[in-house]
């Protein structure tokens, strides 16, 4: 108690430089919690935009992860609805499972005939209404605020949406009126013969497929072709009418991007045979239970002699990974650098301290303090300063976090194409709190351990004798 | 071993010294091109007695006076403070020792300035762990015996230098050590002021019953010891005569 008493009246001795030295502590702190927060945000919000998009785990046929690409149709899930009645079942995992939904991939060849054009797509096949409830998950509270999208629909099978820039390649941004896309240049509208020759083959694909309804077709929505192998290896076309343009966060998969009616995509990839999926989209309530709904599928995936395999979001979405990686480097390089800014600011101010009190610590050794004593004291005031410099740190931390989160700044974060709230994540964050104000802490007292050291070995008289 | 009236230890100089050194040579610096600041010292300093270390500037006072502290060591020789010699106690062991049986009086008072007057003269019995009640009741009753009861509460800068030596004193007889030892308590003082302590240590060494050695350049003091020991050139010499004991 009278050593802890001894310290802050030395810390309040010399208060300029104690209120410098506990300020340098203080923005140290300030700084690696504001970006901390920034970050905890931040992959939050990235977090949240995959898994409203992906959910958290995803059920392949095993292989389709590795290899599907080259063939989806030959990793088909089939009877997937006995599949999602098992898991949907299953009384652990009912309990967390927010959405689940079955979805299929595939690929081909998109074609707009009024202008001649025609580009590959990444295709996907969904359930709209599963697709909005997904959407509207948001475990953080760091997603865009729900804003219902009718482009696609349970009811109509038909219509569906492309890519910005596949809209743009195919020449409907006008007809979609799709913001800041520029229109196709004249030159490039007009037919050749190669074309044209593809367009009659096209068109007598087109003929054999089913016609949309005729209410749809009254909705005036403009329409492109989809071109793809069945599971049988036969061509086969559908017509999806486009209800509008999705941007994509990412350029090629924007150039590339198709999402239509499950129904429709199954027609495409399967024609009249077995109506398969690629995979089961699970989308949980809560983000840390994934191990265990993971777990638990695959326990009852082997029970029931299923091939099938799970991969979680982070797997299926590499770049998520890597940024949340990224960050994480930049955010101890902070850390690392606030934590050296620190340890030279108290090194440099305990070292102040004991010159000017070495005949003050001459005196206190010639009573009877021992060696250890005169290092415990001036370590307990590096403490001190830094302990007192973290809390109001912190506090200042939490000031600037109130301001920020109300002050209604957005940003668009990694895997973002429209802006979101710009908040700090960082009242529920105590760990984060915590590690910051012991390590920098822990940082002010290594810092004052070398002067008092130094303090500790000054010979009696020398010190009595110093000037 | 004698004992007096009060129950202290007898204190004629031919019973236990205080302080004994045999021998006693310091030198600073590399021993080849070294300064011998005391040169074979030997001397006896009785208990409970008010002894005076007396010598012009650079005569080796203040050494002698570290030697006797504890809190230096000499080049060659023995120090022996109340039977122990020193030399064979290790750095804590000293620290102890010093918190136990030495008290000090500094020349600029050496105050420690972010305690009060009371904190300061309590000080010392923290070190030696004396409990908290006792601890109050000594430090209270040392602060009258010197005066300053009514500024206990004051901090050191709020004080007069002669306030200052007071609480230096009442901070080296408030653990009863067996010696303290005074260097030049007087030097930053006014000569009225001066007196007054000196007066002052004079009684508590009565009061007490503390062997007290005290170095000062001024013979004119030497009228207040009981013992006296004069010095020049790091060697001690006859007080009447000058010459070399």
């Amino acid at each position: 108690m009278r050593l802890f008493k001894i310290a802050l009246r030395n810390i309040f001795r010399n208060k300029r430089r104690s209120a410098m030295t506990g300020s340098a502590v203080a923005v140290a702190t300030v700084a690696v919690l504001i970006f901390g927060a920034f970050i905890s945000y931040m992959f939050a919000a990235f977090q949240t935009n995959v898994v409203q998009r992906a959910g958290h785990l995803t059920v392949f046929r095993t292989g389709y992860f590795l290899f599907g690409a080259g063939n989806p149709a030959a990793y088909g899930i089939g009877d997937y609805r006995s599949v999602m009645k098992l898991i949907g079942d299953d009384p652990v995992l009912k309990q967390k499972i927010w959405v689940m939904t079955p979805s299929l991939a595939l690929y081909g060849i998109a074609g707009n005939f009024s202008n001649d054009t025609s580009k590959t797509f990444v295709g996907i096949g969904v359930v709209p209404s599963d697709r909005e409830r997904m959407r509207q998950w948001n475990e953080f509270g760091a997603g865009r605020p729900f804003v219902p999208d009718s482009k696609l629909s349970d009811d109509d099978s038909t219509r569906g949406t492309i890519g910005v820039g596949l809209a743009r390649i195919l020449g409907f941004c006008g007809p979609l009126k799709v913001p800041n896309c520029p229109v196709l240049p004249a030159e490039v509208k007009s037919p050749t013969k190669q074309v044209a020759a593809l367009n009659d083959q096209f068109t007598d694909l087109v003929a054999q497929d089913v016609p949309p309804p005729e209410a749809s077709r009254a909705g005036g929505m403009p329409t492109v072709d989809l071109l793809a192998a069945t599971a049988g290896g036969a061509p086969n076309v559908v017509s999806l009418r486009l209800s509008g343009a999705d941007p994509q966060s990412v350029k090629e998969f924007d150039d590339n991007y198709v999402g239509m009616h499950l129904g429709l995509a199954q027609q495409l990839l399967y024609g009249r045979g077995e109506h398969k999926i690629t995979s089961i989209v699970l989308q949980l309530n809560h983000s840390d239970e994934m191990s265990v709904v993971r777990a638990r599928l695959a326990s009852l995936f082997k029970e029931h002699n299923l091939d099938l395999e799970v991969r979680d979001f982070a797997e299926l979405n590499p770049f998520y990974t890597q940024t949340r990686s990224f960050f994480g480097a930049v955010f101890l390089f902070i850390a690392l650098i606030m934590g050296v800014i620190v340890l030279f600011t108290v090194v440099n101010t305990m070292s102040m301290t004991v010159m000017e009190r070495t005949t003050e610590i001459g005196m206190t050794r010639a009573l009877g303090v021992r060696r250890r004593s005169i290092r415990r004291q001036f370590i307990t005031e590096g403490w001190m300063l830094g302990a007192i410099g973290a809390t109001a740190g912190i506090a200042v931390a939490y000031v600037v976090a109130t301001l920020v989160n109300n002050a209604g700044l957005s940003w668009t974060p990694p895997a973002n194409v429209t802006p979101i709230p710009l908040k700090l994540f960082l009242f529920n964050r105590l760990t984060l709190v915590a590690a910051t104000w012991i390590g920098l802490v822990l940082m002010a007292t290594l810092a004052a351990f070398i002067p008092a050291n130094r303090a500790a070995k000054l010979p009696v008289v020398d010190a009595l004798r110093h000037v | 071993m004698t004992v007096d009236a009060q129950g202290h230890p007898g204190s004629s100089v031919g019973e236990a010294a205080a302080v004994r050194l045999r021998n006693v040579v310091k030198t600073y610096g590399p021993a080849a091109v070294g300064v011998a600041a005391l040169k074979g010292i030997d001397l006896e300093i009785p208990r409970r007695r008010f002894s005076m270390i007396v010598g012009p500037s650079g005569s080796g006072k203040t050494t002698l006076l570290n030697l006797i502290g504890c809190i230096d060591v000499p080049s060659s020789g023995t120090v022996e403070v109340c039977n122990q010699d020193v030399a064979k106690l290790s750095d804590n062991s000293v620290s102890d020792f010093r918190a136990r049986n030495i008290g000090f009086i500094f020349q600029s008072f050496n105050l420690m300035p972010v305690l009060s007057a009371y904190e300061n003269v309590e000080y010392p019995l923290l070190l030696v762990g004396t409990p908290a009640r006792e601890r109050r009741e000594r430090t209270l009753a040392m602060l009258e015996a010197v005066g300053l009861l009514e500024q206990q509460r004051r901090w050191p800068n709020e004080l007069s230098g002669g306030q200052k030596q007071r609480v230096a004193i009442a901070r080296a007889l408030v653990k009863q050590p067996e010696v303290v030892l005074a260097d030049e308590p007087t030097a930053n003082l006014d000569s009225r002021t001066g007196a007054s302590i000196i007066d002052l240590m004079r009684r508590m060494q009565t009061d007490f019953h503390t062997t007290f050695i005290f170095s000062t350049h001024d013979p004119e003091l030497m009228s207040h010891a009981e013992e006296t020991f004069v010095i020049r050139d790091g060697e001690l010499v006859q007080p009447e005569t000058g010459r070399l004991q």
